[in-house]
């Protein structure tokens, strides 16, 4: 078998004499969508920043396997090549939209600049290509000329996407892709997620606090609490035999329709 | 293969559940579990309701855990202990080996019909035309009306939506089926149906382990009844 894609060992962080995120460990691999629940406050986002390399740990590794199959640690990256692995072999959605999307480049440019970064330089392809991401993210191509703020949250949101796709990663970091979109436009964006995390076999790594979207987007959750995975496993055997009092009192307090 | 080898074998397997909201009360469910299911059979799991029918199944399915003993499931590339399998072991099986239908349907709500029962052919890499043939004869079969078939399910009647489900879980050629009350609230000509796709699915070779209420439905299936109040845990004997 293969080496995981991305492997984190004993990820520690402490903010002064405040905890981050504690003893962290896990494999992920190709295809493969891991979750990670947990209230506000509970170390998802500061694992979530450790993984992607934004973050120092105190203490711990997170190897990764770039794609000459070299397996390297993360902290040992310098700044340029962690930066060229953002531009090409990762993609990270954040919950605000705006954070991940340039506002004042129209949304063709939005998509063809990620597409430069790797070396696209013939306007035709590039347009072309950014074209057929629109698509695929079900905006109207017509609307290619238009910047994001002419956008609603869910268009902002899937032309994110797009704008991370296009350079077909290997791994993808979501933070709460559909915190704050009404529930009809979630449903939308899950159902395009899905698709497109199955078609490109992408390893994904998403942060919610949304039990429902952990359930129908990952194949495995970590549950998290003070900083510590207090619970992991299959997304339906955490969800539905949940071992942990928190996980109990977590899936107990999902509201039913 | 050996054609002897059970395509499943539960043994002394036992499930609890600990209810830390109740101050950790715990619910003995089963225990000394054991038995086999083998290709071209569907056993049948019988007993009371609440005696841990779908307990058993759910574990066989990965999605309740196990306290203790081994569920051998004999895959495509081996032998895997679902009770102490990595999730992506798991997974895999599921892909591969184990199919699942469960009497309510859970899918994204924007997803066509016809979609939601080719996925699990696809995931199997099965021709995309080859599997939405397929899932065109399942859904007819079924008495699914075609004019549904490009809407998504979650508008559905309970009935058909329960035939979706049904579709979906039979599309795969896989070699255990579980079954739980896949005939549950159909009117007789889907049961009919639902039994037909059954009858098929033994003759193909595919291992069936089943809970049906339906004492005709299960009488017409069944190749052997397991009655799970053996497995019972004692907890009066104490």
């Amino acid at each position: 078998m293969t080496a995981p894609l991305l492997e984190a060992r004993g990820l520690t962080k402490w903010y002064g004499d405040r905890l981050g995120c504690r003893d962290v460990a896990f494999d992920i691999h190709e295809g493969e969508v891991l979750a990670i629940v947990g209230e506000s406050g509970s170390g998802k986002s500061t694992l979530l920043s450790l993984l992607s390399g934004q973050l120092a740990p105190t203490s711990g590794s997170v190897a990764y396997r770039m794609r000459d199959g070299a397996i390297r640690d993360l902290v040992s990256l310098s700044e340029a090549e962690r930066r060229f692995l953002f531009r090409t072999d990762w993609g990270f959605v954040h919950q605000d939209a705006a954070k991940g999307l340039r506002m004042g480049v129209s949304a063709g440019g939005n998509v063809g600049e990620r597409l430069m970064a790797v070396g696209a330089r013939h306007y035709g392809d590039i347009r072309a290509k950014a074209e057929d991401w629109l698509e695929r993210v079900e905006i109207e191509v017509g609307r290619i000329d238009e910047k994001p703020t002419a956008y609603s949250g869910g268009m902002r949101q899937r032309l994110q996407i797009a704008r991370n796709l296009v350079t077909a990663p290997r791994l993808v970091f979501m933070d709460e892709p559909t915190g704050g979109l009404d529930v009809s436009v979630q449903a939308r964006l899950l159902d395009l997620l899905r698709r497109l995390v199955a078609d490109m076999g992408l390893a994904v790594i998403v942060v919610t606090h949304d039990l429902a979207v952990a359930r129908l987007l990952s194949d495995r959750i970590m549950v998290m609490r003070r900083g510590r995975v207090i619970e992991a496993g299959l997304t339906d055997r955490v969800l539905d035999d949940p071992r942990e009092a928190y996980t109990q009192l977590l899936v107990s307090s999902i509201l039913q329709p | 293969m050996n054609r002897i080898d059970p395509i499943l074998r539960v043994e002394e397997v036992a499930k609890s559940f600990t209810m830390h909201l109740r101050g950790g009360l715990s619910i003995p469910v089963v225990e000394h579990v054991a038995f086999e299911v083998h290709a071209g059979e569907c056993v049948v799991l019988g007993g009371p309701s609440g005696a841990g029918k779908s307990s058993i199944l759910k574990m066989v399915w990965g999605n309740y855990g196990v306290d203790r003993g081994r569920i051998a499931v004999d895959g495509v590339s081996g032998v895997t202990d679902v009770a102490t399998a990595a999730p992506r072991e798991v997974l895999a099986l599921r892909r591969s080996t184990m199919g699942y239908v469960s009497q309510f349907l859970r899918v994204v709500p924007r997803v066509a019909t016809l979609d939601v029962v080719m996925e699990p052919a696809l995931a199997q890499g099965l021709d995309p035309a080859e599997a939405k043939r397929r899932a065109e004869g399942l859904l007819s079969r079924l008495n699914v009306p075609e004019r549904l078939w490009s809407l998504p399910p979650a508008t559905f009647s309970g009935g058909e939506q329960q035939r979706v489900n049904i579709a979906r879980g039979m599309i795969a050629e896989v070699r255990l089926l579980l079954l739980d009350e896949p005939t549950a609230s159909l009117d007789a000509a889907n049961r009919a149906a639902v039994v037909d796709l059954i009858e098929a699915k033994k003759a193909a070779g595919t291992a069936l382990l089943g809970i049906f209420h339906d004492i005709d439905v299960r009488d017409r299936v069944a190749t052997r009844i397991v009655d799970v109040t053996g497995f019972a845990t004692r907890r009066d004997a104490a």
